[in-house]
């Protein structure tokens, strides 16, 4: 240990050395312009010294329509005739492989195949099938890129979520919209680089909750962290003044607060004073740049009715694609949304209905609109769950009447923009729509996928954390060039 | 390679960045140019990042390379991936960390060697990394682990001058080192100064003065309470003209229960302390009782070998105390799922391999879950010595999913009666008669446990037996097989490890930064120590001392050391400015809890009481709701305490793990799903507006403001004084004084004027200005610092 000592000693000098070349100023120039940025407290911490985009990007900026429960893509997007032909007969064991079934199917006697009650049909050049729970998607989908392979290990909702948000099964890692904020930076001064809109469905509204580490920063710098935008008077948390403060209250207030700091840091020399004044003046923008981005009144009549009325209700679906849409056109990198109540183990038929419906316009609208604004080529949307639903029934099958368990070998999900193929669909599944036929994609490869669009190479972005470089897609996952346009 | 690095930013920086955020990416750029190879070690990001100035480095090559220091944090982070610990991925039958390894015949003749002390020319090594054909260098490009030219240069001077082998450090068990002899003797205050002054000396710097008492008592009331003293306190400081008067300053809060409190709140991180089972619905879970167990441990000061032992395996101690079993919750203290349809024996796993894990991290530092699903990468632990610890944790009789409403087994039931007797520490209230408390109980001792292949559930491979890492220490025949026995090698005195994770933590508890900064991993990929020598003589001391924590606290803050000033000269902020070399005390910001309780405290709205149920302060409206699946039961919405609950320490606030206390988690709180020894600290805007608006704070500087009104014959200017002083523990300066005064004579002139203030709340004029001025002065920076 002594000659430990004594070398450190000897070597320290270089330590000291190299530390000159970024002072106060640099430091101080560095927070004011972008304290989202991953330059916070930290910076000495922990150097980032990220050479990112690795290359050039086709997204500037992704928005993530997470569909949370689980929605059946055998009723929304997967046809397969053949269920319909073998309705009420039993899931041959030639097919089902053994697969692992979760405990609420597990113990059922049968397992009667079962169609949708919804009526399919090929829409736009593409001729892409598309159930009438979708009309309006259905119109879109010469814009749309579907992936009908897509497929998980998990088959519980937590881990799976998980999964699809942090690479991960077990909570710990950072989201995916975090690593973005890390690797990336910001692309404006006024708001969050990471933000995130909560809606319910009216599908099965009270079945699986979410959880703030899906937009959590896991070991990265809390500046990573994704901020939730909220419905009613405060849509960032504390994000108002007292009752009864004018702005210029507020105002006097910050320049009295930074002139003293200002002397603190004089007295003290601590560059970390400079941060924290620069943090306060953002928190200003904020205060003005967030109600200014919630504020869809000023949206024309036509682009609500783009939209649907629900768009005028805070909270909806509908409302958050349209707050996403004025979030993009403000620079947000990483547009998070998560509507719940797919998880539709009974009752599926009048379940999807309802959920369908809140969600099928205004999706369709917002890639829409994100085109007629010039913004769809950079701007990568993502729609799908955490993995799909069985083509048996769960529970017993009637006429009209039907559910479906958790399926994580098959399921389907779409994106637009941002530099994936339009009106493209990528992979099958069987006649069965239980194993996939072709061209399979895990969700590390959809990850990668998404990563590549960002000009990220998810091989290379990593962060030491405990002595091991951690990335996004764990181990594997390959960027699928199949669907790049 | 740098250069073309360069190239490519330019070009990105064209194209796609707002001219602003180019900066900030040069900034970023800039800051990886300024590593060192010793932050590197633990701190700097990844193998490709090294965009360093080669020639710059080359020419800075230590005239003596050391294989420690030097050597194998490059051999570490660069080469052990395939050429490591971990048989399964050995490439080309060469391994280099071993010694026998390293310099054994390599290649199908056997007549190739890797390294050849002394002769770089005939070294396999030097040839491979020199290699300027892409197909051949090493590391190969792909692995995106390519070594910079100084990293290069490092290696082969290091085989020119021998190629000397040593031991990783703190695999070694520490000895007690002489103390140094110095030059500056008189500014010693105990042992801990010997070492950094002589550290100091080598560089030819002084430590600072030592701090003026108003900030020294406001640090050391934080460090040691968690809470800011009262401004009796400081005045009887200030008046104390004894030479012991700092001294008995800190015996006071030693001997006081805030002590217990601020250690716990460190300790539910190290223990991934909930008040909910963590996944999917997120029920809630009862484990106060055993929190309250910790503030009692350390209050009773509960000697660290036995506080360990205690919560490992105190139901494994000859008679346990009903005490002693309490304390074993603390490894019930993971997650557990209810989510319907999950597989049992998948989420059982989960639970065992969280109880290895948190105990390796927490009291070996090392980071054992990495030999889970194949050996250890870096550090000698291969997979089957993995299992060996996992099978410890492994003997619980357990289910992997609970029922809704479920209490999991094994549990205790403690009674009013028992608390009376017995578990006193407990703060049972008189309207819960009983509770039940998971503890540990090895009640499935005939269950096997076989190493996982993939460390998946449902992939047993080799049956393994109760073992510990060789390298760290033999695990002794004489030791029981069980729980027991771990603790007991845990604290044998040749165990490495145990005593320097400790002192260490301890150390950041104090100062900031542990004296090997990355507390959570003393092994290959962790930091060196910063005084390697005085980490080893705490290490032996405490040891020693029968590990007497508050002893050791008071160590650390009757230094010389710690009383330094925090000022920061440029020149110290260009020579040393991580303060590696502790010629100043570090300024650091204050844990979410001391935020918050330092407002309550100074607003006089504390409630000072300690233990019991978790309490529901005030929280944004809906945060529970909008994310529950309905099926929560009492977590799926958020209903704040009233009365006194809303003021309890922050230790207090209810956790629910899968949505935690908003403004914790804004200032860093990690989210208790798994063991946690350090926190981060981040600035970010957020905190900002927590400081302005959260309702918390506004109430603290109204409480302040009416309280401050209250007192008789005070003129405008002790008012002012007085809010400042309960703030920040100072007085200001006349400066500071006429701006107060001047703000809030503006604001009271809004005050009429303004019909939206609520004026059945606040009444007056000077009350408004006053509880303006308050949170004004709640959001200066030293507010949130302890400097």
């Amino acid at each position: 240990m002594e000659e430990l000592s004594k070398h450190f000693i000897n070597n320290n000098r270089r330590h000291f050395l190299k530390k000159v070349g970024l002072g106060i100023g640099g430091l101080a120039a560095a927070s004011l312009l972008d304290p989202f940025s991953a330059l916070g407290n930290n910076s000495q911490l922990n150097p980032t010294g990220l050479n990112l985009p690795h290359f050039a990007p086709k997204a500037k900026r992704v928005i993530y329509l997470f569909q949370s429960g689980g929605p059946s893509q055998l009723d929304l997007f997967d046809y397969k005739p053949l269920l319909d032909k073998m309705r009420g007969q039993d899931l041959p064991d030639s097919v089902r492989q053994g697969q692992r079934l979760t405990g609420m199917t597990s113990g059922q006697d049968s397992f009667p195949l079962v169609g949708s009650n919804f009526k399919f049909d090929q829409y736009g050049e593409s001729r892409a099938w598309v159930s009438s729970l979708m009309p309006y998607t259905a119109k879109v989908v010469d814009e749309l890129c579907f992936i009908k392979s897509m497929h998980t290990e998990a088959i519980n909702h937590d881990p799976a979520i998980t999964f699809f948000q942090t690479g991960s099964q077990q909570p710990g890692r950072p989201s995916i919209g975090s690593w973005m904020s890390y690797g990336l930076g910001s692309l404006n001064e006024n708001l969050p680089t990471f933000s995130v809109l909560l809606s319910r469905g009216t599908g099965r509204p009270f079945s699986q909750p979410l959880y703030s580490r899906l937009w959590g920063n896991g070991f990265l710098s809390s500046l990573h962290q994704g901020v939730q935008f909220r419905s009613g008077k405060d849509p960032v948390l504390y994000l108002k003044d007292p009752d009864g403060m004018s702005r210029a209250q507020r105002r006097a207030m910050l320049d009295h607060i930074s002139e003293l700091n200002q002397k603190q840091e004089e007295e003290f020399g601590d560059p970390e004073i400079n941060s924290r004044i620069a943090q306060y003046e953002m928190a200003y923008r904020m205060q003005t740049s967030v109600p200014d981005t919630m504020n869809v009144e000023e949206e024309p009549e036509h682009i609500i009715q783009m939209y649907g009325v629900d768009a005028m209700v805070p909270g909806t679906y509908a409302a958050n694609c349209l707050l996403a849409r004025r979030m993009a056109e403000r620079d947000v990198r990483f547009i998070q949304l998560y509507h719940m109540g797919w998880d539709q183990h009974f009752d599926l038929p009048s379940q999807i209905e309802r959920q369908a419906k809140d969600i099928d316009q205004a999706t369709a609208a917002l890639i829409m609109d994100l085109k007629q604004r010039g913004m769809l080529e950079d701007t990568l949307v993502v729609w799908g769950g955490e993995f799909g639903r069985t083509n048996y029934s769960q529970g017993t099958l009637t006429d009209t009447n039907y559910g479906r368990d958790h399926h994580p070998k098959c399921f389907t999900m779409f994106m637009a923009g941002g530099g994936v193929k339009p009106g493209f669909t990528y992979g099958e599944t069987d006649d069965f729509g239980y194993n996939i036929a072709k061209d399979p994609m895990h969700v590390h490869d959809l990850q990668a996928t998404i990563m590549h669009l960002m000009g990220v190479d998810h091989t290379k972005f990593t962060y030491k954390h405990q002595g091991r470089r951690f990335r996004l897609t764990d181990v594997s996952g390959h960027v699928v060039h199949d669907i790049l346009s | 390679m740098a250069k073309g690095k360069k190239k490519n930013s330019g070009f990105v920086l064209v194209l796609y960045f707002l001219v602003p955020f180019a900066i900030v990416l040069f900034l970023k750029y800039s800051f990886s140019n300024s590593n060192n190879s010793y932050q590197a070690i633990g701190e700097t990001n990844s193998g490709n990042q090294h965009s360093t100035d080669l020639a710059a480095k080359a020419n800075n090559l230590p005239e003596k390379v050391d294989y420690i220091f030097d050597v194998k944090p490059i051999l570490s982070d660069r080469c052990y991936l395939c050429h490591g610990p971990d048989e399964g991925t050995r490439e080309a039958g060469l391994r280099l960390d071993t010694k026998e390894g390293a310099f054994k015949a390599i290649g199908k003749n056997l007549d190739r060697y890797a390294i050849v002390a002394g002769k770089p020319e005939e070294s396999a090594l030097v040839s491979k990394i020199t290699n300027t054909d892409l197909q051949k260098v090493m590391p190969p490009p792909s692995s995106n682990l390519s070594l910079t030219e100084y990293e290069k240069q490092v290696l082969i001077k290091w085989i020119e001058q021998g190629a000397e082998w040593k031991t990783h450090w703190s695999f070694v068990p520490p000895i007690k080192p002489e103390l140094p002899k110095i030059a500056t003797q008189d500014w010693v205050s105990n042992s801990i100064d010997y070492f950094i002054a002589k550290r100091l000396e080598q560089k030819n710097l002084k430590p600072s003065e030592e701090a003026s008492k108003e900030q020294l008592i406001r640090r050391v009331y934080f460090d040691l309470t968690g809470l800011p003293p009262s401004i009796e306190d400081i005045d009887a400081f200030l008046n104390d003209k004894d030479t012991n008067a700092y001294e008995k300053v800190v015996d006071k809060l030693l001997a006081s229960s805030s002590y217990g409190e601020r250690m716990a709140s460190t300790w539910l991180d190290v223990s991934r302390y909930a008040d909910t089972h963590g996944y999917q619905d997120d029920l809630e879970r009862i484990m106060w009782p055993w929190r309250d167990w910790v503030i009692s441990a350390f209050n009773r000061n509960i000697p660290y070998d036995k506080f360990i032992k205690w919560q490992l395996a105190g139901d494994l101690l000859p008679n346990p105390s009903p005490e002693q079993i309490v304390a074993t919750a603390f490894n019930r203290n993971h997650k557990i799922t209810q989510e319907g349809g999950v597989i049992d024996e998948e989420y059982r796993v989960e639970y065992v391999m969280d109880r290895a894990n948190t105990t390796a991290k927490a009291i070996l530092g090392i980071t054992m879950e990495c030999a889970r699903c194949h050996d250890h990468k870096y550090d000698p632990i291969s997979m089957k010595e993995f299992y060996g610890f996992y099978a410890f944790f492994n003997k619980v009789d357990e289910k992997g999913r609970i029922d809704y409403g479920e209490l999991p087994e094994p549990n205790i039931k403690i009674t009013k009666k028992e608390v009376e007797e017995t578990l006193s520490f407990i703060n049972l209230p008189d309207s819960i008669k009983e509770v039940k408390l998971m503890v540990m109980k090895d009640n499935a001792p005939d269950r096997k446990t076989y190493t996982l292949r993939r460390g998946q559930y449902d992939a047993p491979d080799q049956e393994v037996t109760l073992d510990t890492p060789e390298f760290i220490l033999e695990y002794s025949d004489s030791l029981p097989k069980n729980r027991l026995g771990l603790a007991k090698w845990l604290f044998h005195k040749d165990n490495s490890l145990t005593a320097r994770v400790a002192v260490n933590r301890m150390w950041q508890d104090i100062f900031g930064v542990g004296i090997v900064s990355t507390s959570e991993d003393f092994g290959n990929q962790g930091a060196l120590p910063s005084h390697p020598e005085l980490l080893d003589w705490l290490a032996v001391t405490f040891r020693e001392e029968g590990w007497d924590m508050k002893k050791m606290y008071k160590r650390l803050v009757m230094s010389s050391t710690y009383k330094q000033t925090s000022k920061l000269s440029p020149q110290l902020l260009e020579l040393d400015p991580d303060n590696v070399l502790l010629a100043r005390y570090s300024r650091s910001k204050l844990t979410a809890e001391m935020v918050r309780d330092n407002a309550l405290a100074v607003s006089g709205l504390l409630v000072d009481k300690i233990g019991g149920p978790s309490v529901k302060p005030y929280q944004p409206p809906g945060l529970w709701q909008e994310t529950t699946g309905g099926g929560g039961g009492s977590t799926a919405k958020y209903i704040p305490d009233t009365g006194e609950n809303l003021y309890r320490r922050s230790l207090y606030t209810f956790w629910k793990r899968t949505v935690p206390p908003p403004a914790m988690m804004t200032f860093d709180a990690p989210t208790r799903d798994f063991c946690e020894v350090k926190r981060q600290k981040t600035s970010t805007p957020l905190q900002a507006l927590v400081m302005l608006n959260d309702p918390q704070l506004i109430e603290a500087a109204e409480h302040l403001a009416k309280n401050t009104l209250k007192e008789d014959n005070l003129s405008q200017d002790e008012r002012i004084k007085l809010i400042f002083r309960k703030i920040t523990s100072r007085f200001p300066t006349q400066e500071e004084l006429d701006k107060f005064t001047q703000y809030v004579e503006t604001v009271e002139n809004d005050f009429e004027s303004n019909p939206d203030i609520d004026k059945t709340e606040i009444t007056s004029k000077t009350e408004y200005a006053y509880t303006l001025l308050s949170s004004l002065i709640f959001n200066l920076d030293e507010v949130i610092i302890k400097g």
